[in-house]
């Protein structure tokens, strides 16, 4: 089955129900399944072999997403943010396409190739003249979508899900058409991104009116919760930040109270930030998702009532949980491995693995899965006793010196609880002595310049003298990606 | 017949799809669930609860599962042994 099969059984149920709203315009879940018919229509027409979407949010992204499911099509969102370069490399990898959003730039960067491009508007507007509400979802056999990897330690990889991947996702977290008719989501994360995709397919399984916000503003952001009455919304740690910042300096607090389900992933959660959150937002229910583009995102859970029991707990570990990312989700298998692939004790850290129909481990070039079904994620963490998954960075992050494995997380953790640093990166560097050294970004909070010494002083006497720092730059901010991802292969560069 | 296919009943409106499939007939209001829909026959009434949209039915043994895309009259049933609802251990919303 396909995932067009999600959008179709709301469509059946209640086609006149509000499944969408974008710039000001409903859309029912009857005018959302024919102009996704409308646009399989187009797009089979086309030849196309991918159907690309070069755009912020919009109606655009569900009608391309399930018109090209119907039209057997793998649909790949494109990173709009993308520098020339790096978003001409990528368009080249998926011609022919049939690309719908800025037709001016892939002019500029294709020009002469083989892919058809329209302007939303033009999509749209001929997905609903060609509507062909009949039109059978198919077997479901092939790739729904295909997504380049944000390329944060290397080259993006085109991680490809199929449809068994998403549906059984869909299936096994979401139950069919359970929200209220006054639910509202409030989807902000860009449509390129596999919490965007899934925040769509879960949405309308649910049956969950989706608000959506072509781009995040914090200030966009609370204005459209408060005038729509957003009852659930998925914000990544960055925008929550914005978010309650956003608030504490606004003179008219914008109504906001009918927001009760918050979640957020894609990216460390600090402590202070999610206990003000929680303070801030005292009768929401939060939830952390932990999950990757590669396992049809989430994979673990940090429920409401784990939340709120680690806030008013007085027990080290119970409350330590407020930095894990809960449990893994009934449908999903989960182990911590050493590098020889041995399933590790509880409080050990090393590989997270996952299996489960969800989890996918393909690229275009190639599977990462092992013959029994198994992933590694390339994510470091462990379990504590009663089964929280607490995430440690990157695998691929770790810096090997001398032989020895060291975190880059428990050298940043050090350096953060000096009262002058703000931000703290550590990353590998070449070294002729050690294979790799530690190298120690810092972004400085106020005038107060902490010596070489002085930090180096601080990690010796809280750690030990291998992760002492070789060499520390300072920067003015650390790089992240627009999702709030550190970027380690920027900071490296840092030290060449 | 594999996983994924979607199943017609010969006697109501209800459609299924396949999500786990073991061996056995899958019957719908007491007749064998069919592709291609022919002329309707009548509902057995040992087997006219009817089917609910979006709901998931199992056999005891957990061995097949049913996704109901389209409600009807009849009910489901493997080798006549009546299919039971599954329950939905419900998830906080993540996305």
């Amino acid at each position: 089955m396909d995932i067009s099969l999600l959008l179709k059984m709301a469509a059946d149920a209640e086609p006149d129900r509000v499944g969408l709203t974008c710039d000001g315009r409903d859309w029912t879940y009857a005018q959302l399944w024919n102009a996704a018919t409308g646009a399989a229509v187009q797009i089979a027409k086309s030849g196309a072999e991918h159907v690309a979407l070069l755009d912020t949010g919009s109606e655009a992204a569900p009608i391309a997403l399930f018109g090209a499911a119907l039209a057997g099509v793998p649909y790949c969102p494109l990173n709009y943010r993308l520098a020339d370069a790096d978003l001409a490399a990528l368009i080249a990898r998926i011609e022919p396409a049939y690309i719908v959003g800025d037709v001016g730039r892939v002019e500029r960067l294709a020009p002469g190739a083989k892919h058809v491009v329209l302007s939303r508007a033009d999509f749209v507007a001929a997905a609903e003249a060609a509507a062909d509400p009949e039109r059978e979802a198919g077997e479901g056999e092939g790739i729904a979508v295909q997504l380049f990897t944000s390329g944060t330690t290397a080259a993006p990889k085109a991680a490809i899900l199929r449809h068994s991947n998403l549906v059984s996702y869909i299936l096994g977290t979401v139950e069919f058409g359970a929200a209220d008719p006054a639910e509202a989501a409030l989807v902000s994360v860009p449509p390129y991104h596999i919490a965007g995709i899934a925040a769509l397919l879960s949405s309308i399984y649910a049956m969950r009116r989706i608000l959506l916000l072509p781009a995040f503003d914090p200030k966009d952001w609370l204005t459209l919760c408060s005038t729509q009455r957003a009852t659930n919304a998925f914000v990544v740690p960055t925008m929550l930040s914005r978010i309650v910042e956003t608030l504490a300096v606004t003179e008219s607090k914008p109504d906001i109270s009918p927001l009760r389900a918050i979640a957020y992933g894609g990216g460390r959660m600090p402590v202070e930030l999610i206990t003000m959150a929680l303070d801030l937002f005292p009768v929401a229910n939060f939830t952390n998702a932990y999950g990757l583009t590669e396992t049809s995102s989430t994979v673990a859970l940090l429920g409401p009532e784990e939340h709120r029991a680690a806030q008013a707990s007085d027990d080290p570990a119970v409350r330590a949980r407020l930095g894990s990312v809960g449990k893994p989700l009934p449908t999903i298998e989960l182990e911590i491995r050493d590098e020889e692939g041995r399933v590790l004790p509880t409080g050990e850290a090393g590989e997270i693995y996952v299996r489960g129909d969800q989890v996918s481990g393909e690229y275009r070039e190639r599977s990462a899965l092992l013959a029994d079904g198994w992933f590694p994620t390339r994510d470091a963490g462990y379990l504590d006793a009663e089964g929280y998954l607490f995430l440690s960075g990157r695998a691929d992050d770790v810096i090997v010196r001398g032989g020895e494995n060291i975190s880059p997380g428990e050298i940043e953790d050090v350096l953060l609880t000096h009262p002058s640093i703000a931000d703290a990166a550590a990353v590998g560097i070449p070294s002729v002595e050690w294979g790799e050294a530690v190298g120690v970004a810092i972004a400085l909070r106020g005038d107060v310049a902490p010596s070489d010494d002085e930090l180096r002083a601080l990690v010796r006497d809280r750690l030990r003298s291998s992760r002492v720092p070789e060499r520390i730059e300072r920067v003015e901010a650390l790089p992240y990606n627009e999702m709030g991802k550190l970027l380690r292969r920027e900071v490296k560069k840092l030290f060449q | 017949m594999k996983a994924g296919t979607k199943l017609k009943s010969a006697v109501c409106d209800t459609e299924v799809m396949v999500i786990k499939l073991g061996s056995g007939a899958i019957e719908c209001g007491g007749a064998p669930m069919v592709e291609e829909r022919g002329e309707k026959g009548a509902v057995n009434p040992a087997f006219s609860e009817g089917t609910k949209m979006g709901k998931r039915y199992t056999d005891a043994a957990g061995t097949f599962e049913l996704l109901c895309v389209k409600p009807g009259a009849g009910s489901l049933s493997i080798d006549g042994a009546a299919c039971q609802l599954k329950d939905a251990k419900p998830l906080p919303s993540s996305d």
